[in-house]
């Protein structure tokens, strides 16, 4: 059954590729601290199931003295050709918007046909991983399109992959250390702790005040976890079920439903949903790494205000 | 108990003072779990195997060296100049008809069609760009990184305030899982119907602020 391996094996090419190319990048007066930092997310990717678990926390722990301590440099493409690409997209036309749509388009037929393969009676995919395994393989054809069609060769391609990388640098990390620390969160109790906590700051009586700690205690705790999927479980035992449903009888469809969107909200203006918020800063070149939340917080709170009216209309 | 609060309190004063996430996100881990009992080594191992089985989050960074080589073939520049002979097209109705694509098309199932790496870097933030500089003329950079951090933002608000109209997405499954884990059933589609009034309004809300930043732009940067 194919699952993530290939997928992990691949990505770990693609870092291990990019590790080496930073290593021959002389202008980059940091290039060591790159090549380790990127060396280091290769091993991670090709060997982490080997390493154990300590020994992947000392390479975490690396990795973030790489990025956080030594700092890393900016390396730059050895052979930009933004001159001559308002030539390129003349020649090339419409057949660039193809091969960009051709990721999303392949994955979204991956996603679908992939279940439904069967060799022998048993699936051929990891059904819980198709849409990842799917992704892989268009990033893959992508590449050929753009090989065979767009003349772009391999490693330039990856050498310009390279330079928007270290533009993300340290984002680049960020998510899949949040996720790591919500585990962490949920080992030490702290979901619990938050629960409590919220629990006891509700004014008792009014079903107005049961509703809106809920919404904003569901945008409140999402934003401090960056994961509404976290908040959900903890605010809905400890305020949703108990005075919402219980004790005012509201329906617990709309309850739970507009519930997790005024998390929603949360996430829209929170550092901690970094993979939505911080690492599209880097990628889009913004200075101010708080842009994009900034660009969102007026609508995330009138938007937790509605929702908070929908609910208190609609929920009894 | 509440001893394990002290790593939210890390987090928010760390992200506050702008020092490095990385170092803030490993500082709150370590005073978590300390603070939860566990000592330094035990910490450090749940941290990494948690690290080592989040892998496939950091995945989608293999679309880049793709995303580089299109850009190297003037996909950029091509949207840019595809944006500009559409004389109808402004930075509103670009993002706002970005928002609401991307929120139908989640609505449907169809995620995979966006995302920030593969269709706002490339393609979206170029084309609102292009546009307002059809419009107002060449903008300082502060101007062009404010349009760029709106593109991200318009899909971000599509894609969360989309999803949960699909009845088979993941946090709809959670909802269900976790009301029949406390005795109550109910059916996807009572949640995912529920998911409507939020999205109709989502998108009323953005699509106005979207129409008032554009306003507010041809006002800072005087429209000819």
């Amino acid at each position: 059954m194919i699952g993530l391996l290939p997928v992990y094996l691949l990505a770990g090419a693609v870092f291990g590729a990019i590790a080496v190319l930073s290593a021959f990048d002389r202008a980059n007066p940091k290039r060591w601290a790159n090549t380790a930092f990127w060396g280091l997310f290769a091993t991670s990717f090709l060997a982490g199931d080997y390493l154990g678990d300590l020994g992947n926390g000392v390479l975490v722990i690396a990795m973030v003295a790489l990025a956080g301590v030594v700092g890393l440099g900016y390396g730059r493409a050895r052979n930009p050709n933004t001159d001559q690409r308002p030539a390129l997209a003349q020649r090339y036309g419409n057949k660039l918007f193809i091969a960009a749509l051709a990721i999303p388009t392949m994955t979204l037929f991956g996603a679908l046909t992939f279940p439904r393969i069967m060799i022998g009676g048993a699936p051929l995919f990891d059904p819980a991983q198709t849409t990842l395994v799917a992704f892989a393989c268009s990033v893959v054809l992508a590449m050929v399109i753009a090989r065979a069609v767009l003349k772009q060769r391999i490693p330039a391609a990856l050498d310009e992959g390279r330079q928007l990388l270290d533009l993300l640098g340290w984002a680049a990390l960020l998510p899949q250390m949040l996720a790591a620390l919500g585990a962490v969160f949920a080992l030490a109790g702290l979901g619990t702790a938050v629960g409590d906590l919220a629990v006891q700051a509700i004014p008792e009586g009014s079903r107005f005040a049961a509703v809106a700690a809920y919404t904003f205690g569901m945008a409140i705790f999402t934003a401090m976890m960056g994961n509404a999927f976290a908040a959900f479980p903890v605010m809905t035992a400890g305020i949703g079920l108990p005075l919402i449903v219980m004790k005012f009888g509201g329906d617990p469809a709309v309850m739970a439903s507009i519930g997790m969107l005024s998390g929603f909200c949360g996430t829209l203006t929170t550092p901690m949903a970094a993979n939505f918020n911080l690492v599209p800063v880097a990628l889009l070149g913004i200075q101010d790494r708080y842009a994009i939340i900034k660009a969102q917080i007026p609508t995330a709170l009138i938007l937790l205000i509605v929702n908070t009216v929908l609910m208190y209309v609609f929920v009894f | 108990m509440a001893l394990t609060l002290l790593g939210i309190v890390v987090i928010v004063a760390g992200f506050a003072a702008r020092l490095n996430p990385l170092l803030v996100v490993t500082a709150a881990a370590i005073v978590t779990g300390l603070a939860g009992g566990l000592d330094l080594i035990a910490v450090i191992s749940a941290f990494g195997k948690a690290f080592n089985e989040n892998r496939y989050v950091s995945v989608t960074f293999i679309v880049l060296p793709v995303i580089g080589a299109l850009e190297r073939a003037g996909l950029q520049e091509r949207a840019k100049s595809f944006i500009t002979s559409l004389k109808a097209m402004t930075t509103f109705r670009i993002l706002a008809l970005y928002m609401l694509a991307r929120q139908i098309a989640v609505a449907l199932g169809l995620t995979s069609f966006g995302g920030q790496a593969q269709m706002v870097r490339p393609l979206i933030a170029p084309m609102a760009e292009a546009a307002a500089e059809a419009q107002l003329g060449p903008l300082p950079a502060f101007q062009r990184e404010r349009i760029r951090a709106q593109a991200g933002a318009a899909e971000n608000i599509g894609l969360f305030f989309g999803e949960d109209i699909f009845i088979a997405i993941g946090s709809i499954l959670l909802m269900r899982g976790f009301l029949q884990q406390n005795g109550i059933l109910v059916e996807p589609l009572e949640l995912s119907v529920w998911a409507i009034p939020t999205a109709i309004s989502a998108a009323i809300i953005h699509c106005t602020r979207l129409y008032l930043f554009e306003r507010k732009l041809k006002k800072r940067v005087g429209a000819p």
